[in-house]
């Protein structure tokens, strides 16, 4: 993988603390896994820096090699991996997601997170 | 190219003998599958560990740039 992939993955993933890579925009999702992650985000009111991996080949197969995770989108949160859309999705029910944000110190609705869990219990 | 469902079974099986396994083909495309994994194997693994461990399993077939198996929605957990 050249080397400007990776780096140009770890500066983003170094630059801001949330950080979606994923297929279209936030506002004009092109998958749904992509799109739903990208909905809970937003919902919760976290400030994240989408990343549209379907506008750079490259960019598509080079974040799978730098997380080692074969599918988009992915989550990243203060440099880490956190994971795509099964583990995001279950993390919102658990509450570990609203853990992990206040561990890392970053604002979301903890509101609108309950609603989330209310609606799906 | 998609996968058919019981290649996809064989190849979580062989990666998961003892575990239990289910897959649901949701769009029959062969593009489309969810699919449940129960193993030993997950014990003391976070969430990000166990499903790396599935997707090694299949080896290479997910989401390639010919768009081998496009989605996969994937529950792993340990035996109860």
């Amino acid at each position: 993988m050249a080397n400007s992939i990776h780096d140009e993955i770890s500066q983003a993933v170094t630059d801001n603390s949330v950080v979606l890579f994923m297929k279209g925009s936030r506002h004009q999702p092109q998958c749904g896994f992509s799109s739903r992650v990208a909905a809970v985000l937003t919902y919760l009111e976290i400030e994240y820096k989408d990343i549209n991996v379907l506008a750079d080949p490259e960019m598509r197969e080079g974040i799978k090699v730098f997380s080692d995770w074969p599918t988009i989108p992915q989550l990243y949160v203060k440099g880490e991996f956190v994971g795509g859309c099964d583990i995001v999705s279950e993390m919102v029910l658990s509450g570990e997601l609203d853990q992990l944000f206040s561990e890392n110190g970053i604002r979301f609705n903890s509101e609108a997170a309950n609603r989330i869990r209310d609606h799906n219990s | 190219m998609p996968i058919a469902q019981n290649e996809l079974e064989d190849l979580l099986r062989s990666a998961f003998p003892n575990g239990s396994i289910s897959v649901r083909d949701l769009a029959g495309d062969g593009n489309h599958y969810a699919a449940e994994v129960v193993d030993e194997s997950f014990r003391g693994k976070n969430r990000v560990q166990q499903q790396r461990a599935v997707y090694a399993a299949l080896k290479g077939k997910m989401d390639g740039p010919s768009g081998e198996l496009h989605a996969l929605a994937l529950t792993t957990r340990i035996p109860e």
